[in-house]
């Protein structure tokens, strides 16, 4: 951690958490100092800047909180050769991403204090993108017994989740949730059905049929979120459901919000992007769980995005090789990859006015910060120093074997795209610099 | 195309050229019938008219193919349709060789692709491919450089057996245009049924499915084709009965609660063949379950079955898909057998 003091001038200030919405001005900026903000604001440079300071011109451009990926597959421990914690921090430094959520399905499973501790210690070793983790919900992801909850959550667990596979069991699931309610951590499902999904590979109807591929009905997301709507009813404990696909999930989600329940969720970007006619010519490449879906579905989860329904957006990222994804679609794995340019594409949202910049970078910031628990995602006096310099307008496209995943598994590849991160500092330091230009803090 | 002009000799199909202002035929592969314009199917009907005449002359055999090499791959098991390429490929002169994969011994489908690209260092002319993955054929002519013929896609296309029960119905019958055609069975599994009602769509047939509600895959309709669950409705009227094999994994319970119980239902006997068309036909692409989707008698019936037409008329509709794609593929090489006047 720097004990310089970084300055950054000559910026529009977003700050969602706190409504700061400030164009640039001579004394507007940020200092941080000893990996923490010191100042924000319009009027923060109002003293002057210190004479070692390490000055960033922002270019009029945006400064915002860095991003919160509550979403991530990571190769470790186990798969390393698909992504290792280095590449993921690369790929997340580059996508403005500062702090993100992995998921524990490695192997071995994140299910005891030792697993946790790993994370925690090959973040610590790259000093890039934080790293948190979540904890199995079931021992083995079995989907039987519920895994130390409480020493997890002691050890630093930030949730506990099966990741790409349901809490199937009605009564596993009411116990994971009264549970957990104890230590006020959240359950996060993966809402689908099994055995309506079982051995489907893409949404189920008319483009599958003529695929000849398996579908899985639309319907068994929101009939799994609408049990544990229920239970949650029955627990009172917090329930995420994550990467909603359709539109009603979506409607679920909202009466429940309605009905005062504590419930959220999140989506991703190719929820919002792609549909199913993306895997029309078997490209495995856009092969995902849950499926991509329709058109209506796609306008669907905007919607949700806009009017507050969904809370977070997320990458979902999940890294997998060539060898995993060249096969015959059925025998293709799932997952994208996705932290780096989560930004971008979600940028579009914006650019299609269906929502306020600040209100589409709360998505990615405080708001799953805060169903976290995690300190970060906003800018204000005594909060960690991570933050990026976002160009909202910048043209360009998506070259997958560009990206910094070890895994080039982009379902954007060559896709045009406007908005893109500059610059990326977390606690104080500057770990990515598109213009490559200032090198002044490491 | 200049080899029609060069000779004063009428050309004995409409393969590729005079084909009266429309474009030739162009396809790289027969992968599926989905996408494939009308006049290309019928081109390749026409083509396989000829082989029918010249596959009914004994010892009449071409040498199209000579020194050229087919090879099957089929990732699947199959009697009829390995063989039935297997004789094709022999009668246009070609080399075939068999490779039976069994899907036992192919972990995965890197062995799909590691497969591909090992053949391919071969530089055999031809892959014919069946497969049990939707799509896989697909993507294994992605990684070649000669033709290849879908064999059959898990539940997606096999577009020869479309094309040899088009061959059949437009043999018998003298067209396909206004023709009531019924699917009946498992419609869900079928990559007949798929590519059939491609077919018989585009070539303006009105196209039935009759299954249970099982068997029914979402969002058919949309394909082109009325679903039936009742048989009797479904037959009421039609000119062609077609039959799909329905698999024993699928009758106990998973799809269908037994082979009795189906076969009351959905198994076609005269009783239920009344409501059709009296001269209709009833086609069968095997191999059959006698007594699970028909009716024993009825599969023997001369008058009413055209199975066995099927069978035979397959070899050319096959031989007719390798000429073709050897035109597209080889333009000269085919001008030149053909400037020679050679049988084709």
């Amino acid at each position: 951690m720097s004990a310089k003091t970084t300055v950054v001038r000559n910026v529009r200030i977003i700050d969602p958490a706190s409504g700061l919405d400030v164009p640039p001005s001579p004394q507007g900026g940020l200092i941080a100092q000893r990996g923490m903000i010191r100042e924000v604001g319009p009027t923060a440079l109002t003293q002057g800047t210190p004479d070692d300071a390490v000055v960033i011109d922002g270019e009029g451009q945006i400064l915002a909180p860095g991003l919160v990926d509550m979403r991530v597959t990571v190769g470790e421990p186990g798969m390393a050769h698909k992504e290792t914690l280095v590449t993921a921090s690369r790929a997340a430094a580059a996508g403005g991403v500062t702090s993100m959520a992995c998921l524990p399905t490695t192997d071995p499973v994140i299910a005891d204090a030792a697993g946790l501790e790993f994370i925690a210690r090959r973040a610590r070793e790259q000093r890039g993108t934080k790293f948190y983790a979540y904890a199995a919900a079931t021992r083995d992801l079995a989907g039987q017994d519920l895994t130390e909850y409480g020493l997890l959550a002691l050890a630093g667990a930030v949730g506990f989740t099966d990741g790409g596979k349901a809490i199937a069991g009605t009564a596993v699931m009411r116990r994971a949730l009264s549970y957990a309610h104890q230590f006020n951590k959240l359950i996060i499902q993966h809402p689908e059905e099994p055995s309506l999904a079982k051995d489907g590979h893409m949404n189920g109807g008319e483009t599958a049929t003529r695929l000849g591929l398996k579908g899985i009905p639309r319907l068994a997301e929101v009939m799994m979120i609408e049990r544990d709507l229920r239970l949650v009813e029955m627990t009172g404990a917090r329930y995420h459901a994550a990467h909603l696909s359709t539109m009603e999930a979506v409607e679920a989600i909202r009466q429940a919000k309605a009905r005062g329940l504590p419930v959220s969720c999140d989506t991703a970007p190719h929820y919002f992007s792609l549909t199913e006619m993306d895997v029309v010519d078997y490209r495995t490449f856009a092969k995902v769980s849950p499926p991509l879906r329709t058109d209506e579905d796609l306008g669907a989860i905007i919607a949700g995005i806009a009017d507050g329904t969904i809370d977070a957006i997320a990458s979902d990222h999940m890294p997998e090789d060539v060898d995993s994804k060249r096969l015959p679609f059925a025998q293709a794995a799932t997952g994208v990859i996705g932290v780096e340019t989560m930004i971008s594409i979600a940028l579009n949202l914006y650019h299609q006015e269906h929502l306020g910049l600040s209100d589409l970078l709360a998505t990615m910031t405080v708001k799953p910060a805060q169903l976290l628990g995690l300190q970060a995602g906003q800018l204000k006096p005594g909060a960690a120093a991570d933050f990026i310099i976002l160009d909202p307008d910048h043209a360009w496209r998506i070259d997958a074997q560009a990206l910094h995943s070890k895994s080039k598994n982009s379902a954007f590849d060559i896709r045009p795209v406007l908005g893109r991160v500059e610059k990326t500092v977390i606690d104080g330091r500057l770990v990515y610099d598109r213009a490559g230009a200032l090198k002044a803090v490491a | 195309m200049n080899r029609a002009t060069a000779n004063a000799k009428p050309a004995p199909t409409s393969s590729l050229s005079g084909r009266d202002g429309l474009p030739p035929f162009a396809h790289k592969h027969i992968l599926g019938i989905g996408g494939v314009q009308p006049y290309d199917l019928e081109a390749i009907l026409d083509c396989a008219d000829h082989y029918v005449v010249q596959n009914r002359q004994s010892g009449a055999a071409s040498t199209l193919l000579a020194g050229r090499t087919i090879m099957n791959l089929f990732f699947e098991n199959s009697t009829r349709t390995r063989t039935s390429f297997e004789l094709a490929g022999q009668r246009l002169g070609a080399n075939v060789i068999n490779m039976s994969v069994g899907t036992s011994s192919v972990k995965k489908g890197e062995t799909l692709i590691d497969t591909a690209l090992t053949l391919n260092a071969m530089h055999p002319d031809f892959l014919i491919v069946r497969h049990p993955e939707s799509g896989a054929v697909a993507l294994l002519s992605q990684k070649v450089n000669c033709p290849v013929i879908n064999a059959g896609d898990g539940a997606h296309e096999h577009p020869t057996q479309a094309l040899l029960d088009a061959l059949t119905i437009r043999r018998r019958v003298g067209r396909l245009a206004g023709l009531k055609v019924a699917i009946c069975g498992d419609i869900n599994h079928s990559r007949v049924a798929r590519s059939n009602i491609h077919l018989l769509s585009a070539m303006g047939a009105e196209v039935r499915v009759i299954a249970p509600p099982t068997l029914l895959p979402s969002g058919i309709e949309r394909m082109g084709c009325t679903a039936f669950t009742d048989m009797t409705e479904g037959l009421r009227d039609v000119d062609i009965v077609m039959m799909l094999r329905l698999q024993t994994e699928r009758m106990q319970g998973r799809f269908v609660p037994s082979i009795r119980e189906y076969y009351h239902f959905y198994g076609l006997t005269y009783e239920k063949l009344k409501v059709a068309k009296p001269e209709a036909l009833v086609m069968h692409p095997g191999p059959m379950n006698r007594g699970v989707e028909i009716g024993s008698e009825l599969a023997d019936d001369i008058n009413r079955s055209v199975i066995l037409d099927q069978v035979e008329l397959g070899v050319a509709v096959r031989m007719a898909c390798l000429d073709m794609l050897y035109q597209v593929w080889h333009p000269e090489d085919a001008a030149k057998h053909q400037d020679q006047g050679e049988n084709r």
